[in-house]
C-alpha cells in the first residue's frame, strides 16, 4: 500500500499541536502508520538533517519563525514539499509565539541583549511571510477535527 | 571509539523541545559536557509583566504545550495563595483530579512514545511490528487515554485547561463524565500495571549521590498541594526556596542552571519517590511492592519506573476521589486583589515548579519568578552525560553506541526544553 510522506517540524511555540497531534494517536495510530510514512518527525523518531530531507508529500509546520536559521529550514520545507500545512496559531498568525512583537519600547530594550545575543530576529512572523502556504488549521492548540479533516484530505489526494 | 574524539549530538530526538550535547575527549577521560537547550525564547516573563491577575494562568500555559496544566494550575496556586481565596473541597478534588490527568497524560506520552523503543532496541514504535509489540501499544494508547480523557472531562481539555479558574472551577464535569471516567479507570488499570513490570526489568543503571527535592505532604502523595522537601528530610520553606538555589548561568545554552546548597540535586518522578513513596496510595502500594521497593534509588533511569509507578498511583488516587465525589453547582469564589506576593508550587510531571507573583493593588501583575523542572535538572544532565560517557569509553564502546546511550538517558530525565528556555535572565557584558 503506498503511503504518503509526511514531515512534521516545529519552530518557535509550546508545541501544544505537537502533543495534540500524539493525543490523536491514541485513536488513530494504527491507521495513521499504515497510511503515513513519517519521513521527518523528530517526536516520533531519529529523523535526518533537515536540510537532506526531500520528496515530501505534505509538511505540517508548527510555531513561528523567529531566527533566519528557522526561515532556512522553512524555505528549504518548501522546495521540498508538495504541501505546506501551517498549524495552530503562531505558525498561523506568529501569535502568541510573537508576543514580543507588541512589547513597549522600554521592555523591548530590556530584552534586546538576549535577543541579540541568541541571534533572534527582531520581529517574530508567521510562516506565510516567507513561503506558501497550502493550507492552514487554526487554534491554540490546533483544533483536531480540523486537523484530521486537511490531513484526511491530503491523504485522499495522494494514496 | 578513539580516546580524543570528541562526541556531539545536534539534535536529540524524542525528548520535548530542541537541544543538542557536546562532549570533548581527551586521552580518554571526558573534560566537558554542555548540554545546549535551542529552543528559541519567547519572553513569557516580561509578557506576563502588567496583566491582570485573570489572565495570566491562560498565558502561562503557552509556554509549554505537554506542561501546559502544570503552569496553569501553578498560576491558579500562586493567584490564590497570595489574596487568601481558599477553594471549596470540591474545587479542590476536581484540581487533583486535573493534576492526575497530566501525570498520566504526560508520563504515559513520555515513556510509551519516546522510551518504550529503547526498551526494545528500536528506534521508534513505528517500527513495532510483531502482534506482541502491536498489542503492547495498544495497551499503551488505552493507558495514555486515560490521562487524555480525564483532561478532557474536568479540565475542558487536556492542553490548555479551559474549567478551572482562579477561585474555582467554571465548568463542572457532568455526572456521565464522572461515572465514565470511573469505568474507565477500572477497564484499564491492569494495562498500566504491566508497564511498571517492563520498565522494572529493565537493566539499564547510572548509579550515583546526589540530593532530590520534592514538594511533600503529611501521609498523602499528590501533585499539587506540599511543602518543598530534600532527600535528607529538611523542609525548605516557600517563600525562602530560592535563596537555597544558586542560579547558574550556562552560557552556551538558552536556558539556566540551578544547584541546591551549592550541590547538584535532581527533581522529577525519582524525587518524588525517593522522598514520598511510603505515601502512594494503598492499592498502588498493595500491588506494586515489589517495585515500590527498589526506591529509594541512585539509579537515572529509575526515573522512567517511577513514572511508570505514577501513572498508577493517580489512577488509583483518581478512582477514590471520583467515586466518593458529589457534584453540586456552587459559584466560582470572587476574589479580592490586593498588594501582596504569594507562590504557587505544584509537582510538574518533570519535577518541583515554582511560582512567585507579586501584584499591584489592583491585582496587576509587579513580579514574576519561575523555576523550572528542567533548569533544576540541566547541571545534574551534564553531570551524569559526562559519567555515562565515561563509563563507556572504559568499557570500549564505539562512538555510535556512546551517542544512542546518550540519548537513552537524557530521554530518562524527561527534559522539557519548551519550558527551560524561557526564564534566563542574564545581564551581557
Amino acid at each position: 500500500m503506498k503511503k504518503i510522506r509526511l514531515g512534521w517540524i516545529t519552530f518557535t511555540c509550546s508545541e501544544d499541536n505537537t502533543i495534540v497531534f500524539l493525543e490523536l494517536m491514541n485513536k488513530h495510530f494504527f491507521e495513521f502508520s499504515d497510511k503515513i510514512d513519517f519521513a521527518y518527525c523528530k517526536v516520533l523518531r531519529t529523523s535526518p538533517d533537515i536540510f537532506e530531507v526531500k520528496d515530501i508529500d505534505v509538511f505540517f509546520v508548527e510555531g513561528a519563525i523567529s531566527t533566519d536559521d528557522e526561515r532556512k529550514q522553512l524555505e528549504h520545507i518548501r522546495k521540498v514539499s508538495k504541501y505546506v500545512v501551517a498549524v495552530g496559531a503562531c505558525a498561523c498568525t506568529g501569535y502568541p509565539a510573537g508576543q514580543r512583537n507588541r512589547f513597549p519600547p522600554l521592555l523591548k530594550r530590556k530584552i534586546s541583549n538576549r535577543v541579540k545575543r541568541y541571534g533572534l530576529n527582531s520581529e517574530v512572523h508567521p510562516v506565510s511571510k516567507y513561503v506558501k502556504i497550502d493550507d492552514r488549521v487554526m487554534g491554540c492548540p490546533m483544533q483536531e477535527e480540523a486537523f484530521l479533516s486537511i490531513l484526511n484530505k491530503y491523504l485522499e489526494m495522494v494514496i | 571509539m578513539h580516546k580524543t574524539d570528541d562526541i556531539t549530538l545536534d539534535s536529540i530526538c524524542k525528548i520535548e523541545g530542541h537541544a543538542s550535547l557536546d562532549v570533548k575527549v581527551l586521552n580518554g577521560e571526558v573534560k566537558n559536557v554542555k548540554l545546549k537547550v535551542v529552543e528559541n525564547m519567547r519572553f513569557f516573563k516580561e509578557a506576563v509583566l502588567g496583566k491582570k491577575f485573570s489572565s495570566v494562568q491562560s498565558l502561562v500555559s503557552r509556554i509549554c504545550g505537554t506542561c501546559s496544566t502544570a503552569h496553569f494550575m501553578g498560576a491558579i496556586e500562586c493567584i490564590e495563595h497570595t489574596f487568601n481565596a481558599g477553594v471549596s473541597e470540591q474545587s479542590l478534588m476536581l484540581k487533583h483530579l486535573v493534576m492526575n490527568s497530566m501525570q498520566i497524560r504526560d508520563h504515559a506520552m513520555h515513556l510509551f512514545f519516546f522510551c518504550l523503543p529503547d526498551l526494545f532496541n528500536k528506534d521508534s514504535i513505528l517500527d513495532f511490528k510483531s502482534d506482541s509489540e502491536k498489542s503492547l501499544l495498544h495497551d499503551a494508547l488505552h493507558v495514555k487515554e486515560v490521562g487524555n480523557a480525564m483532561g478532557r472531562k474536568i479540565a475542558g481539555r487536556s492542553v490548555h485547561p479551559l474549567h478551572p479558574t482562579v477561585g474555582g472551577f467554571s465548568k463542572l464535569p457532568s455526572n456521565d463524565d464522572i461515572k465514565s471516567l470511573i469505568r474507565m479507570i477500572k477497564s484499564e488499570r491492569d494495562k498500566a500495571v504491566q508497564f511498571v513490570d517492563l520498565f522494572y526489568d529493565w537493566d539499564k543503571v547510572l548509579e550515583r549521590d546526589t540530593n532530590y527535592i520534592a514538594t511533600h505532604m503529611g501521609d498523602d502523595y499528590n501533585f499539587l498541594e506540599g511543602n518543598i522537601y530534600d532527600s535528607k528530610g529538611v523542609c525548605i520553606p516557600d517563600f525562602a526556596f530560592t535563596n537555597y538555589l544558586n542560579k547558574v548561568v550556562v552560557p552556551y545554552s538558552q536556558a539556566e542552571g540551578f544547584l541546591y546548597g551549592g550541590e547538584t540535586y535532581m527533581v522529577g518522578a525519582l524525587a518524588r519517590m525517593n522522598i514520598n513513596k511510603g505515601n502512594l496510595h494503598k492499592y498502588t502500594r498493595r500491588d506494586l511492592s515489589k517495585h515500590i521497593s527498589r526506591f529509594p534509588s541512585k539509579n537515572a533511569y529509575d526515573n522512567n519506573l517511577a513514572q511508570a509507578i505514577e501513572i498508577v498511583h493517580a489512577m488509583d488516587h483518581s478512582l477514590e476521589i471520583l467515586e466518593r465525589l458529589e457534584l453540586r453547582n456552587e459559584p466560582v469564589q470572587e476574589i479580592k486583589p490586593v498588594a501582596a506576593g504569594g507562590t504557587g508550587i505544584v509537582e510538574a510531571p518533570r519535577g518541583t515548579l515554582y511560582y512567585y507573583m507579586e501584584f499591584g493593588g489592583e491585582g496587576v501583575v509587579d513580579k514574576i519568578e519561575i523555576v523550572i523542572p528542567t533548569a533544576q535538572n540541566q547541571i545534574m544532565i551534564e553531570k551524569d552525560c559526562g559519567l555515562l560517557v565515561q563509563n563507556c569509553l572504559n568499557a570500549d564502546m564505539d562512538k555510535d553506541e556512546i551517542k544512542r546511550e546518550l540519548e537513552i538517558l537524557i530521554r530518562a530525565y524527561d527534559p522539557c526544553m519548551s519550558c527551560a528556555t524561557h526564564f534566563l535572565e542574564v545581564n551581557w557584558k
